[in-house]
């Protein structure tokens, strides 16, 4: 069994960064705006965090770093999308695009540098209690931070006003602007924190995940973040498992390899995708369920009429 | 009398609760409103009339503080105001049943009421005030339920209560009783007066005239943007008040005598579907036969099957009844698609213009080639005929008095009435054997539906069946033989028009099937008339 520890710390490791993203993401949609961008927005936020704690050696500095420069991404979608009416498909395309090469840009001063991993919480005498300890009680702050934000969505959109509304704006953006909600701002303010979480998904594979900044590192988890919503029809339950259960599919590889079963790495990393499109034909047999919980104003741009 | 000197009558005593000075408002292209003015008075139900484009929207939209005059100004019991936002429309006492319900459909009754709220900070004592309100004007919803699962009176009840939740001083309804059986807008109005009586002054809009002279105590008429005159409906009649609204004399439809009625040439029956839509209605053994010559109208609340009907018959749904249930013509059609059923001579005049009816971003010729290719052999070897594709939509423009700049307009750039007109001109200029329009006037202008009705009674007079399915019952009285009602996917037995009567024909769009023409042995025998021949 002495496998389990850090067969447990990586599938945790591997499933922040998706559940930060994808957290993120949920906000956006629920608000009707669908964003492609993630993936880009991610890479930024890496090289953005990277840079800056490379350079200041603080991480809360490369971290702030992160999430103002995944805001500033999604800022720039929100511009296009929400305020010009550009196609939000495209338009989130075109930002993944471009924050694949604007992070190998800018990162490429800084590859082949090394920092420190963020610290794990390290409370005396809990986290050396064998298993427990270092699963529960030694992970860094981000991992925590990264529960805490999903549970804190769960909160927000089951109980709070602001969620209601945010949930109005994206089931109908014409009877939420007939009754004086502000559709554009309320759609800017998700998408921004869309942004904001996929820059700290970001910064978290920068910093703690492999402290170090490679070219496309995000290696396509921004896509995983965004099958996961889908996969989880926009519910945060369902959201932190699904995140925990691509983590584990992720990291499976690794570990089945290392015990001596060939799978092939590429069927592996298959496999999320895989789940996401049977679970899209599941939910997309029974229209009920898809209805009552997606979006029904997804991806479409809102022109007040008159 | 004009609505000026009304309102100089009432001068002197208490201001009135809104008064609209002089209010003006541009669009790019469009004076939406040009210098309205009028009062309403607390208590006072006060009727805006006007055609579509006449401002009417506008105007509430303006009051309500979704958009901002351009000029004038608005005096709430006396004091100028400004409204900047429906917020502050709320704030000051303004509720607005909107015409096109502002509902969530997958939120509860309590959740959409909630939204509209300027203040709710405690669920459980909102819970109890609309439980209050329910009860004290005998509004009964379920808090709790999914809007999605409520028929469409009880959605507007949701709005009803929203408004009433407020409190409101002055409460305007857009075209409330497009939706509701005859029976339901009695309720409505109940509640209407009194909420009057309590001293609520309440702006009612509608085009529906007779429903004006029964509610309403004075009128102001819009047209073109600027207020044309003032009447008080319960003095006018309501051809007096249509004209009034299109400033020219109305004709009505010509229905010609003594019709004769030729073979069947479109037969349903006992066709049931299960509709795949979440919010669909299964159809139940519905039977019909329509005759040369003959304009049957299907009535009905919306939502009651009529969309899954026109689907089934237009062969836009798939399915697996069996093939004889549909006939068009004597040729058993069930299992043909569209096209295949255009061949046999059908034609079909969808409910929605835009992207069912029309492709809105494609030019007129362009979408009067997509359903007259064939017929009117505007294609050749796969390519399009530029030549008689254009002349067949210039002619359409023509026969039909289609305002555009041209048949190289786009489709989406006409008004509502004007595509409507270009569409039905599009099906009956390929002379059809039979044709199914639904909803034929939804939303048109009277001048422009008196055309489509005399178009429709002339096509029929021809020999095609003509099935006009439509929620306005006044129409089908104007224009139909008989009449069938649909209620929750079932169909009543046909009736000639002249033996039924509007109360009839509410009753059993509520889904009364048990008065379904059983209800006495006279009526059956006029249904057997109706069915042979018109007696």
């Amino acid at each position: 069994m002495e496998w389990l520890v850090p067969f447990t710390l990586t599938v945790i490791t591997a499933s922040t960064p998706l559940l930060l993203a994808a957290s993120g993401e949920l906000i956006t949609e629920k608000s009707g705006v669908l964003n492609l961008g993630v993936e880009g927005m991610m890479l930024v936020g890496a090289i953005a965090g990277f840079a800056v704690t490379a350079s200041s050696g603080s991480a809360i500095l490369g971290i702030a770093a992160a999430v103002i420069a995944g805001v500033l991404m999604s800022l720039i979608f929100a511009f296009l999308t929400l305020t010009l009416m550009a196609n939000q498909v495209a338009t989130g395309l075109a930002l993944t695009i471009f924050g694949i090469g604007f992070s190998a840009l800018v990162g490429s001063k800084f590859v082949g540098f090394a920092i420190e991993p963020l610290p794990g919480l390290s409370i005396p005498g809990i986290s050396a209690i064998p298993i427990i300890g270092p699963i529960l009680f030694g992970q860094d702050f981000l991992v925590y931070l990264s529960i805490a934000v999903v549970i804190g969505v769960g909160w927000f959109l089951a109980k709070s006003r602001a969620g209601l509304v945010l949930k109005a704006v994206g089931d109908s953006h014409h009877s939420a602007h007939a009754i004086g909600y502000s559709v554009i701002k309320i759609r800017y303010l998700a998408t921004m924190f869309g942004g904001a979480m996929a820059g700290l998904g970001g910064a978290y594979l920068s910093l703690s995940y492999t402290p170090m900044w490679a070219e496309n590192m995000t290696a396509g988890r921004g896509w995983i973040a965004l099958a996961l919503v889908v996969f989880a029809t926009w519910r945060p339950g369902r959201l932190l498992a699904g995140a925990y259960m691509f983590g584990l599919i992720s990291v499976m590889q690794l570990h089945a390899q290392g015990a001596g079963i060939h799978v092939p790495s590429q069927f592996m990393s298959m496999l999320p995708y895989l789940a996401t499109i049977i679970v899209l034909v599941i939910i997309s047999s029974d229209r009920a369920k898809i209805r009552l919980n997606a979006p029904a104003c997804i991806g479409q741009a809102f022109r007040p009429a008159h | 009398m004009t609505g000026d000197a009304g309102a100089e009558a009432m001068k002197g005593a208490a201001p009135a609760q809104l008064e609209v000075r002089g209010v003006t408002k541009a669009f790019p292209g469009c004076l939406a409103n040009d210098d309205i003015s009028f009062r309403i008075e607390p208590g006072e139900i006060h009727a805006l009339l006007g055609e579509n484009g006449a401002g009417k929207s506008t105007l509430v939209k303006i009051i309500y503080g979704v958009l901002q005059a351009d000029q004038g100004e608005l005096l709430w019991e006396g004091k100028p105001v400004t409204i900047h936002s429906p917020h502050d429309a709320r704030e000051m006492g303004v509720g607005l049943v909107f015409q096109h319900f502002s509902l969530f459909e997958t939120m509860t009754v309590l959740e959409n009421i909630a939204l509209a709220m300027n203040d709710v900070r405690d669920m459980a004592v909102l819970r109890q005030k609309v439980i209050e309100v329910e009860k004290t004007y005998g509004l009964p919803l379920d808090p709790d339920r999914h809007v999605y699962t409520l028929s469409v009176g009880e959605r507007q009840r949701i709005e009803i209560v929203r408004c009433l939740l407020q409190n409101p001083k002055l409460l305007i309804l857009d075209e409330p009783t497009s939706v509701l059986t005859p029976q339901e807008v009695e309720k409505l109005f109940e509640t209407l007066r009194r909420l009057a009586d309590e001293g609520c002054a309440i702006l009612y809009i509608s085009h529906k005239l007779h429903e004006v002279k029964a509610l309403c105590q004075r009128a102001t008429v819009l047209r073109g943007g600027k207020v044309v005159g003032g009447c008080d409906p319960r003095e006018e009649t309501a051809k007096s008040m249509a004209e009034m609204m299109i400033g020219q004399k109305l004709t009505a439809p010509d229905r010609g005598k003594d019709r004769e009625f030729g073979d069947v040439r479109l037969e349903v029956s006992d066709l049931s579907l299960i509709s795949d839509e979440q919010f669909g209605t299964h159809l139940k053994n519905i039977s019909l036969k329509v005759r040369g010559g003959e304009i049957m109208g299907v009535a009905g609340v919306a939502g009651n099957g009529q969309n899954e009907l026109f689907q089934a018959l237009a062969g836009e749904t798939e399915h697996e009844a069996a093939p004889d249930s549909i006939k068009i013509d004597g040729t058993s059609v069930a299992h043909f698609g569209p096209r295949r059923r255009r061949r046999l001579g059908a034609a079909f005049v969808p409910e929605e213009r835009n992207g069912h009816g029309a492709v809105p971003d494609m030019s007129l010729s362009e979408n009067g080639f997509l359903t007259a290719f064939r017929r009117m052999a505007l294609a050749a070897r796969g390519l399009i005929r530029e030549v008689p594709t254009r002349s067949f939509a210039d002619n359409i423009i023509k026969t039909f008095d289609v305002r555009t700049t041209g048949s190289g307009a786009e489709a989406g750039s006409l008004s509502g009435g004007n595509l409507q007109k270009f569409i039905v001109g599009r099906e009956i200029l390929q002379d059809p054997g039979v044709l199914v329009i639904s909803q034929p006037t939804w939303g048109v202008d009277a001048g422009a539906a008196s055309a489509i009705h005399q178009a429709l009674l002339d096509l029929a007079a021809k020999g095609t069946a003509v099935l006009v399915i439509s929620q306005d019952l006044d129409e089908i009285f104007a224009i139909c033989d008989s009449v069938v009602v649909m209620s929750e996917g079932k169909m009543s037995k046909p009736r000639p028009m002249a033996d039924v009567s509007i109360e009839e024909i509410g009753l059993l769009m509520g889904g009364l099937h048990d008065l379904d023409g059983n209800a006495t042995p006279a009526n059956d025998t006029a249904l057997e008339g109706g069915r042979v021949g018109q007696a």
